[in-house]
């Protein structure tokens, strides 16, 4: 998706010329400056024992175990004493010995080890890292066997909650200080801290403010003790009886790498993956904890038949056979909701089964706010455009411009990854957005406050818009990444603006959707106005060139309806195909609901029962993403691919429903399972000829104050999602719903901090306590879809939409 | 042609190991009519111990279950709560099964069990006639309650201290948490 004109990588493969050759353990090796010892062992196949030590935190030198000798500092003296190898860089000319080679290191580690050791309770078959434990397993490779401590040792109450997925279990910790430097440097949640000296030393947290934090799940990973562990996890199974399968994460757009483990065909827990050009080694707590939800109790387990109004259960066939001969009557007058959450392949063979077998256009994937400009830039900036700017280029940006995207709330990875850029590289971040979000607060990011709705005419003439505007356009250069997000899609002439922005300044443009599936839809092209691979529906050229690879005489030509067109028209429909929706995601739950009551027809696909099950006429029960294989695609358009990890017999992943259904309808898809749906797209190709023109359509109004409220809102990481459930402790974590309104604006409506407001529209009202917080005036910011806060189900409103507020006791 | 050693005496040698035979002491045992004690330390039945008050020694840790060779032992832990503490610490196995149709008797997972919760008994007798019936239960597996034993859950009853409490010092009842030392 780079419409940069500055795409030169330097090569990976620069010769170093600053090379230094040290001597470890009589073996020379050759590293660049200011390499750590420790790292220049491991390269030579040294492994030196460590607990603080972590490549990715800063130095610290906390634990003392990576102790060894060095014999000549480069100077031709050595050091007197044992030197923490984790924090001493190398020197050219260095001897250094390690335990392997040195009697002196070799000792100063196992007495080092016993001293840790002295206040560790020793509790390994009781703890939850015990048998993953680098205290256990370095304790037997460098420490004495035997205690010779028989005093009392010091104890304390265990565990206590740090948070409320994050047990502290205080006697195992040893003081490595990962966790809080994890907090402050990594996550930008400094909540916790070592407190107190000598042996009473210990993690703690502000009484005052919990530790609220979207990434405290890394801290129980990277803990090389079983001092922080899960209450999730807690006492669940142990990690020997585990089955690990790397997979890829599906809250998300940013297709983390994760680890999933599992045990008797049941999910236990999930840890961040190592993929250093994606997430690194961190996930979000929503990728760590929330597995649960297609185990509460809710999945559906075998098709349905809607018969004299009720659903009665059927077997495959019967379903198969009844949905076929009705959709086979509905060719060319059904459509397909695809939601944001499928893999690549199921969205590829949704877009050929509406297209080839269905005959129709009236695809669309986006179950939320969306506009025709989206799709038009859709089309023109990122369909079929391939990796585009990626991760590492967030880090090295020399700025990034957020408009209408909350990195923290809407992409923890790429949150981090932001984060890393301004800590390491002095990335200057600006967000146009109603107020300084937290997550904002973190990167040292300037806010252009802008009005809901005026984001466009605000980047339309972005160096006039004050002080920040003028710094924000001033820092856009060719080494900047303008950052769209999907709360654009409500804001007339945003996406077209930005782009302009994008062409006029050289920045590169990133389109960083919310769901894992959004990327890959696109690419599959389940949208009115586009086929796989960013072949545009209105472009002769492109279909022929998609009929010979699908071997059809001929596909729809006219553009097909969006969402809203679809649900607007669903009376007149002959079916509609519904594949994990959320009713209460779309712009509109009432009239949706509505739509699916009034549609003759419809045929729903989902995991688990939803409100769509209660208007569908036949049900198809498909498999989430652990029991399937498939592919994600990121926002970057990195392909993330995931085998299967619970192995379920005659498991039905979307792709082979829609098989078995065209197979009905005397049609085939040409697949029937993940990967042959795969190896066809990647037949298929990108669409290599004429591009969509970029979308020029106009700003929505000005930077004028305006008389009535404005409501502004985007959605929480840890809300009232449905993908949450089943995992009370991670929901526990949830920041408190508050709405936010200026002094003027609180004022005017007579309301102090915390008092209660009422925030409402025709459709209903939202009551919540206030926070005064800078932002424009007669605007109004409540969270999309949290507790107490459902803003589509409650007003019928969102990102821009008028509201009436007033005071809660008026 | 046979010779007469071969036609005569031959066919009757055979008895004479017979006829010696049956004025020496008998091997064969009687088994099920009379049961003879096993060897001390035979490796039968197991059974998950109690400490002196009910409290169960199984913490649920696994051990025995990574050691079996024959992968026989199922175990899940589960968390010892306030209202509901079922061994001493924190965790304690809520889920105990031993299949004796894949067990081998060879006692690895007692060597594996850091509380001595696992031991085995004497006893034999493991046949059955249906799958169900020989995996057996953590209900089957525990050992009888002796008397001053108490059903757990229930708090911890031994001794001032934990120390005392797993030392076996009885005492007085242990107040719920900690408690001073003396």
């Amino acid at each position: 998706m780079t419409i940069a004109n500055n795409t030169v990588n330097p090569s990976a493969e620069v010769e170093r010329t600053d090379l230094i050759t040290v001597t470890i353990d009589d073996i020379e090796v050759k590293v660049p400056k200011n390499t750590l010892l420790i790292r220049a062992a491991e390269q030579i196949g040294i492994q030196i024992p460590r607990f603080c030590d972590h490549p990715l935190l800063d130095p610290v030198g906390a634990c003392r175990q990576c102790l060894v000798e060095i014999t000549d500092a480069g100077n031709g003296r050595g050091m007197p004493k044992p030197q923490a190898s984790c924090t001493i860089t190398v020197a050219d000319g260095m001897v250094v010995r390690t335990q392997v080679s040195s009697p002196v290191a070799n000792k100063a580690q196992h007495g080092n080890m016993e001293f840790l050791l002295i206040n560790h309770p020793l509790d390994c078959p009781v703890c939850d890292k015990g048998g993953e434990c680098p205290l256990q397993n370095q304790a037997m490779s460098n420490g004495y066997g035997e205690s010779r401590f028989h005093e009392v040792k010091r104890t304390f109450p265990k565990p206590i909650n740090i948070s409320a997925e994050v047990l502290l279990d205080r006697e195992r910790c040893v003081l490595c200080a990962r966790c809080t430097r994890f907090s402050e440097q990594i996550a930008g949640d400094p909540f916790i801290a070592l407190v107190e000296r000598g042996a009473l030393q210990q993690v703690g947290i502000y009484e005052k403010e919990p530790f609220e934090s979207y990434f405290s799940g890394n801290t129980i990973q990277i803990c090389p003790v079983g001092a922080l562990t899960s209450a999730a996890y807690r006492f669940r199974s142990r990690p020997f009886d585990l089955v690990s399968v790397p997979s890829v994460a599906e809250h998300d757009s940013s297709g983390a790498a994760i680890r999933v483990d599992y045990r008797r065909g049941k999910v236990m827990r999930r840890l961040a993956g190592d993929d250093p050009e994606v997430n690194e080694e961190w996930i979000s707590d929503k990728d760590r904890f929330a597995f649960n939800y297609a185990t509460t109790g809710d999945r559906l387990t075998h098709p349905m038949i809607r018969e004299d109004g009720e659903l009665r259960p059927a077997s495959w066939p019967e379903a198969l056979t009844f949905a076929g001969q009705k959709l086979t009557a509905a060719r060319g007058n059904a459509a397909v909701l695809t939601g944001g959450r499928l893999t690549l392949e199921d969205s590829y063979a949704y877009s050929k089964f509406a297209r080839v077998v269905l005959g129709t256009n009236d695809i669309d994937f986006r179950s939320r706010p969306h506009s025709a400009e989206e799709v038009d830039f859709l089309a023109a900036a990122v369909a079929g455009t391939g990796l585009g700017t990626t991760f590492s280029d967030l880090e090295k940006a020399g700025s990034v411009l957020l408009v209408g995207f909350e990195p923290e709330e809407e992409a923890p990875a790429v949150f981090l990854r932001l984060r890393k850029g301004v800590r390491a590289h002095g990335t200057k971040v600006f967000s146009v957005a109603a107020y300084a979000s937290r997550g904002v607060e973190k990167l040292d990011g300037v806010v252009v406050q802008a009005s809901p709705g005026t984001e466009a005419a605000l980047l339309a003439d972005l160096g006039s818009a004050g002080e920040a505007g003028s710094a924000a356009r001033a820092a856009l250069g060719s080494d900047s990444i303008i950052i769209v997000g999907e709360r654009l899609a409500s804001v007339p002439g945003g996406y077209s603006t930005a782009l302009r922005l994008a062409l006029d300044t050289g920045a590169q443009l990133a389109w960083i959707p919310r769901r894992a599936g959004d990327r890959a839809a696109l690419e599959a092209g389940c949208l009115p106005g586009l086929l796989p691979g960013g072949r545009l529906v209105t472009d002769p050229q492109a279909r022929v060139d998609l009929q010979a690879a699908w071997g059809v005489d001929s596909l729809p030509s006219n553009v097909g309806k969006d969402l809203t067109e679809i649900l607007a028209a669903a009376g007149s429909l002959d079916a509609l195909v519904v594949a994990g929706v959320e009713i209460d995601d779309l712009p509109d739950p009432a009239a949706a609901l509505a739509a699916l009551e009034a549609a003759p027809f419809v045929v729903s696909f989902e995991v688990r029962k939803s409100q769509v099950t209660e208007y569908a006429d036949v049900v198809f029960p498909v498999v989430p993403p652990a029991e399937k294989d498939g592919t994600f695609v990121n926002w970057e358009g990195r392909e993330r691919s995931f085998p299967v990890v619970l192995k379920v017999a005659a498991a039905m992943p979307d792709v082979r429903a829609l098989a078995a259904l065209a197979q009905e309808m005397d049609r085939s898809l040409g697949f029937s399972t993940p990967a042959g749906a795969k190896k066809e797209y990647d037949e298929l190709g990108r669409w290599d000829g004429d591009r969509a023109q970029e979308p020029t359509y106009q700003a929505g109004p000005s930077l004028g104050a305006f008389d009535s409220t404005r409501l502004a809102t985007w959605r929480m990481l840890i809300d009232d999602s449905r993908a949450n459930d089943g995992e009370p402790h991670l929901t526990a974590t949830a920041r408190t719903p508050v709405a936010r309104i200026s002094l003027t604006t609180a004022r005017r409506v007579g309301v102090v901090d915390a008092d209660e407001l009422v925030v409402s529209t025709d459709a209903g009202s939202i009551r919540l306590p206030v926070v005064i917080t800078p932002m424009p005036d007669n605007v109004v910011w409540l969270p999309t879809n949290s507790a107490d806060s459902h803003v589509r189900r409650s007003l019928h409103a969102d990102h821009g939409s008028i509201v009436t507020i007033a005071g809660g006791n008026a | 042609m046979a010779s007469v050693k071969e036609s005569l005496w031959d066919p009757v040698a055979g008895f004479g190991v017979t006829f010696r035979t049956m004025f020496r002491k008998v091997f064969t045992e009687e088994y099920p009519f009379e049961k003879k004690p096993t060897a001390p330390r035979f490796h039968g039945r197991h059974q998950l111990n109690r400490w002196p008050d009910g409290l169960e020694k199984c913490i649920g840790c696994e051990l025995c279950a990574w050691a079996c060779p024959a992968d026989a032992i199922y175990v899940e832990g589960a968390d010892n709560t306030e209202g509901g503490r079922f061994s001493p610490g924190e965790r304690y196995g809520r889920v105990y099964q031993i299949n004796y149709l894949r067990c081998i008797l060879c006692g690895l997972c007692i060597e594996a069990c850091p509380t001595r919760a696992l031991t085995m008994t004497n006893e034999y007798e493991l046949a059955d006639r249906t799958r169900e019936s020989l995996i057996y239960e953590k209900k089957d597996l525990l050992a009888p309650m002796l008397p001053g034993m108490q059903e757990p859950p229930h708090d911890m009853q031994l001794g001032a201290t934990e120390k005392d409490y797993y030392l076996g010092l009885t005492g007085s009842v242990v107040p719920a948490e900690g408690g001073d030392a003396k």
